[in-house]
């Protein structure tokens, strides 16, 4: 379903060229969850942008639903990324003094969906996430663990093709952070959503059944995880560490 | 995405910072409040002058020796506007409402010890009619005055109240250069031109003037002369018509051929209000001109924190374009919310420059006219300068690549 043939993706920064992505190739299957690890620097984000639209390689290519990405325009990008892609930031980036349900509706609003249908959409999703009771509370009026479940809400509405999310617990404390991992394992296993996230935890990625790692913008390791473990498992102490 | 909800993202932006936002305004205000409350001057001036000038006495023209402008000096003469002109005029023309013959001079006129300098004025009965005056108290002149040679007078109402401080002027003897008349009648008040009142006029009948107190400045060649000939056409469309019948007769009883230059000037209200009219309406683009200039001065203070707003919200924006918002769409975004500042702005100014213009009304110094025009024109103004200078910061944010807005720190 995604299929990246020696993407690479450089970056001018003044005279310098930066290589982000180098030849990198990369099959992800419908229902799969994966975890992308690595350094800061080695690409992880970069390699979200591409997987979600948001950018597109400099050389290789990309076909998400057998479609080829990178021969799209700014407004075919933007369609692509409102019908096909759910993207959740480490940052939740929810519009401020914005309710719920209405920060949920953003997607549908681009995409054309009407009034009514818009509603229920968002307040199905918010549902999901369990926030169902909550749809009329600002952001300011939640905690980081319910703001990132409106923005995973947000990310649904759509029913994406693929969910990605770039260090989603990354501004939340272990223990609402293993929540929202929860949550992820429960879209994958009772929805069959495609998950990708970024991490810089091991013992979060193992919540996953494969683990790429990414060191220079080249893929150091692709494995297949033979027991994922389950939400709400006992972080151990050599986990936290490593 | 409709317009609707465009708008409503707009206010609610506007919203989340109403000092900024009100401060914003406040540029677009005064800049549109100036624009009306100046145009409403400006208009009203306009109309009070045009209704001043056609109170004088509508469809006149009036007839008086050129001044010589090439023989001035010592022993400059203008050629004589005779009496027989006004009989051959009042006798040949056509379409005429009223003809008025007067001779005007300088005299003393004194009651009891309140004595000083007037412009004193012959005129037979029609005068009333053809200067549009009206009577207060007592009568106008009469054909008998005039053959009678009656030592009457009748005044106008800021000459009664100069001479007479507050008596009642009816029945009492006015001495004019040492003779004594008798007051018949009081005008009624026409108000100020601007440029002369006529209401200082002091009447006696045009034949007692001749007789008894033009003397010598009032026959030339022999024969008697007056200052001019006030001529009322039967309605507005002939009184071109009723100029160039004047100018005929005047030339054929003067002697003089289509090639000599007319020593006599032939001028309607018309024209003299033409002029006037096109004084004030560039006095009134001038001061729109100068409103305009704040107003764009406001739009400068919008687009100034437009660009700031675009920056502040980056990231918003790079969210926005995340979960699909075209660049159309953030375009129209910001554009709206531009919009949306200045015709707020725009609507508070125009209340804003009504009710300045209200307040000078009431201070009695002029009255002005808001007019419906002035008020659209200022309205679509201020909506422009909100497009213009709303489209560059809209650009910007629609511009932004998504991947880096979201990165924006």
């Amino acid at each position: 379903m995604i299929e990246l043939e020696n993407v690479t993706k450089v970056y001018r920064l003044g005279q310098n060229k930066v290589v982000a992505l180098d030849d990198i190739n990369l099959n992800i299957q419908a229902g799969e969850m994966v975890a992308i690890m690595g350094p800061s620097g080695s690409g992880k984000s970069t390699l979200m942008a591409i997987l979600g639209c948001l950018d597109i390689p400099t050389k290789g290519m990309y076909r998400l639903e057998g479609q080829p990405v990178e021969k799209l325009n700014d407004n075919q990008l933007a369609q692509v990324r409102s019908r096909k892609v759910g993207f959740v930031f480490q940052q939740f980036n929810l519009l401020p003094r914005t309710n719920a349900l209405e920060n949920v509706m953003l997607p549908l609003l681009y995409d054309g969906v009407h009034g009514k249908a818009r509603a229920e959409k968002a307040k199905a999703a918010l549902e999901i996430v369990g926030l169902g009771d909550r749809i009329h509370h600002r952001p300011n009026q939640l905690s980081g663990g319910e703001q990132q479940r409106v923005a995973i809400a947000r990310a649904l509405v759509n029913d994406p093709t693929i969910l990605l999310a770039d260090e989603p617990t990354g501004n939340l404390d272990t223990k609402t952070g293993d929540e929202i991992i929860g949550l992820f394992q429960k879209l994958h296993e009772e929805h069959g959503q495609t998950v990708v996230y970024v991490t810089h935890d091991a013992f979060i990625a193992r919540h996953t059944q494969r683990i790429i790692r990414l060191v220079d913008g080249k893929i150091i390791s692709d494995v297949s995880v033979e027991h994922p473990l389950k939400a709400g498992t006992p972080r151990p102490e050599e986990v936290l560490v490593s | 995405m409709n317009i609707l909800e465009n708008i409503r993202i707009s206010f609610r932006a506007l919203a989340a910072n109403k000092l900024r936002s009100g401060l914003t305004m406040l540029g677009i205000i005064i800049g549109v409040a100036a624009e009306v409350a100046l145009m409403s001057i400006g208009r009203g001036a306009t109309r009070n002058i045009t209704s001043r000038v056609e109170g004088l006495g509508s469809n006149l023209i009036s007839i008086s020796p050129a001044r010589n402008v090439r023989q001035a000096g010592v022993g400059a003469q203008s050629t004589p506007l005779y009496y027989s002109d006004y009989q051959a005029i009042a006798k040949d023309i056509k379409n005429l409402a009223g003809i008025s013959p007067v001779f005007q001079s300088a005299a003393q006129v004194a009651y009891g010890a309140n004595q000083s300098q007037f412009s004193v004025t012959g005129v037979t009965p029609e005068f009333a009619a053809v200067q549009a005056y009206t009577v207060a108290e007592g009568r106008f002149i009469t054909n008998n005055d005039n053959s009678a040679e009656s030592r009457v007078v009748v005044l106008g109402s800021q000459a009664a109240t100069d001479l007479f401080s507050g008596l009642n002027p009816m029945g009492r003897e006015i001495t004019i250069n040492g003779i004594s008349y008798t007051v018949v009648g009081v005008l009624a008040s026409k108000g100020s031109t601007g440029f002369f009142s006529s209401d200082e006029i002091i009447l006696i009948p045009l034949e007692t003037g001749y007789s008894r107190l033009f003397g010598g400045r009032a026959i030339e060649n022999g024969q008697r002369v007056l200052s001019t000939i006030s001529v009322s056409a039967a309605n507005p469309n002939v009184v071109n018509d009723v100029i160039s019948q004047v100018e005929y007769i005047l030339r054929r009883d003067h002697g003089l051929t289509l090639h000599d230059t007319l020593p006599f000037s032939v001028s309607s209200q018309n024209q003299a209000l033409s002029t006037l009219t096109s004084i004030t309406s560039t006095l009134t683009a001038f001061l729109g001109a100068i409103a305009g200039i704040s107003l764009f001065v406001g739009g400068i203070g919008i687009m100034n924190i437009m660009l700031v707003s675009v920056r502040e919200r980056t990231r918003e924006i790079g969210l926005r374009k995340a979960v699909g918002a075209r660049r159309s769409v953030i375009l129209m975004q910001f554009i709206v919310e531009t919009i949306t500042l200045s015709l707020i702005g725009g609507i508070l100014g125009i209340l804003l420059g009504a009710a300045i213009a209200g307040v000078v009304t009431l201070t009695g110094l002029i009255t002005t006219y808001v007019s419906i025009d002035v008020i659209l024109y200022s309205f679509f103004f201020a909506a422009l300068v909100g497009l213009f200078f709303g489209i560059y910061p809209a650009y910007q944010a629609a511009s932004l690549r998504p991947i880096e807005a979201l990165r924006y720190e």
